[in-house]
């Protein structure tokens, strides 16, 4: 039993295991900053895509087509690369953000979570029976209070499964961040691979830690389907 | 900052070079989405046939794949696909150096991930069809082929194209990863000229532009497609 134990410890992907770890916080943190701004931004267009008022609702449609017809990669590699080849933006302020991986990382995943978050709260928001708005308005709600009241938690509610399918494809897109030098798990496990020339035990230990990772955020989808949803729990 | 002038055909521009590379992530596209097709359905059957392991195995495929960057499993199989090959060439007694072509290990990696998104589909509309069809294609005799050909296929076909176009639009998305392992393909191509011509801004635009007009394009025919194959079905 020992022997197993030491022989578990020596080998390489327990080894791995821990200097990938070591990129774990820099994949959270592009996920704690571009997650919840992406969601309020998200929300944001969703509502200026439905709405009335015609200029406003075709930019963003055509926002979410360009972002949504091409790769990630794509928008990643134009705002790190790109952006970073014009002379004015070198010059400006912006630069301060944009000659950093991790801000351009930030930038990039955000801007591409806004875009299918909208789509989907768009279509949470079109679902919501005529009724219950009727109902809003006859009891008095104005513009502000039926979207605080009624609109929106509907609206969230319903597409809760949706959004979390998204929230673990915005886990997976992090890698991709890797590819601007940013080391995070994807860039660590690179590295190793270089260094020993062994990948399939470097990318087998990223691998099991985005599996937990995502582990972990479906359990979170579970838990807020299950606090928003009281009218489904069977016992309540 | 901007170099449209670079983009023309022939030797003073990259148009032939981008055509080309075009064609070749739409060769890629197509080759994955193929075999990924064929892999979702003997995914689907694993797991609709009533054995335990191999709907255990057909289940930890799908949710290890789907649960994992993309990018991690295509280096996976670019930098592990080699081994594996020769070690599996060596049971059968041939001990030399084996080299998967880029083309081979971009098209199985793309198609070991496709698979797992058109196998939720696939297997959503097989349990959309009414089992009574089922029974009744077997009360009239037929044998499993002809169940399978020509009353499960047809239906399933109609139910899964909504879902399949959207994993060919994953699909073409994700070849652009497939830069990593060296294949010419858009992105590829887009940082090979900006390399050259010190304008990232101009090719990768062009890459971008390319991007959206294929994924447009394929969008308006399989629009098409599901308005033929649901032709005298109520929707």
């Amino acid at each position: 039993m020992i022997e197993f134990l030491n022989s578990i410890q020596n080998s390489l992907i327990y080894k791995n295991f821990f200097l990938v770890l070591s990129g774990l916080d820099n994949t959270i943190l592009l996920l704690l900053i571009s997650l919840p701004v992406g969601f309020v931004l998200a929300l944001l267009f969703a509502l200026g895509r439905v709405s009335k008022i015609a200029l406003l609702s075709r930019t963003i449609a055509s926002y979410i087509f360009v972002i949504r017809g091409t790769p990630l990669l794509v928008q990643i590699y134009l705002i790190y690369f790109g952006l970073g080849s014009v002379k004015f933006i070198r010059e400006s302020f912006l630069w301060y953000a944009l000659k950093e991986p991790f801000w351009c990382g930030v930038i990039a995943l955000t801007i591409n979570t806004v875009a299918y978050g909208a789509e989907i709260f768009r279509g949470g928001i079109q679902s919501i029976e005529k009724s219950q708005v009727e109902s809003g308005l006859s009891l008095g709600f104005g513009k502000f209070l039926l979207l605080r009241k009624i609109i929106l938690p509907i609206a969230i509610r319903k597409v809760l499964p949706s959004y979390g399918n998204e929230l673990i494809l915005m886990v997976k897109a992090t890698s991709l961040v890797s590819l601007t030098t940013y080391m995070e798990m994807t860039g660590i496990a690179r590295k190793i691979m270089a260094k020993t020339f062994a990948p399939v035990e470097a990318f087998i230990a990223a691998g099991i830690l985005y599996l937990f990772l995502n582990f972990l955020m479906v359990q979170f989808v579970k838990y807020l389907e299950w606090k928003y949803n009281p009218h489904l729990r069977l016992n309540n | 900052m901007f170099k449209f002038d670079k983009l023309v055909f022939g030797d003073a521009g990259w148009g032939d070079e981008f055509l080309i590379a075009t064609l070749m992530t739409l060769l890629v596209s197509i080759l994955s989405m193929g075999l990924g097709l064929f892999l979702a359905i003997i995914t689907v059957w694993a797991k609709i046939i009533q054995n335990r392991i191999t709907r255990f195995i057909a289940n930890f495929y799908t949710t290890v794949i789907r649960g994992v960057p993309e990018l991690l499993v295509i280096y996976l199989i670019f930098f592990g696909g080699n081994a594996v090959v020769m070690s599996i060439a060596k049971v059968f007694g041939y001990n030399k150096y084996i080299e998967l072509n880029a083309l081979t290990i971009a098209t199985i990696a793309i198609a070991v991930i496709s698979a797992t998104y058109s196998s939720e589909v696939l297997r959503a509309s097989y349990l959309a069809i009414s089992k009574g069809q089922i029974e009744a294609a077997r009360a009239l005799g037929m044998n499993k082929f002809s169940i399978f050909f020509k009353v499960i296929s047809p239906q399933v076909i109609r139910h899964a194209l909504p879902g399949i176009g959207n994993v060919w639009q994953i699909t073409l998305k994700d070849t652009s990863l497939i830069s990593v392992t060296g294949l010419v393909e858009i992105m590829r191509q887009s940082r090979i000229s900006s390399n050259v011509e010190h304008s990232p801004l101009t090719f990768l635009i062009t890459a971008a532009i390319l991007y959206l007009c294929l994924t447009t394009i394929s969008g308006r025919v399989f629009k098409t497609l599901e308005v033929n194959y649901s032709k005298g079905f109520s929707t």
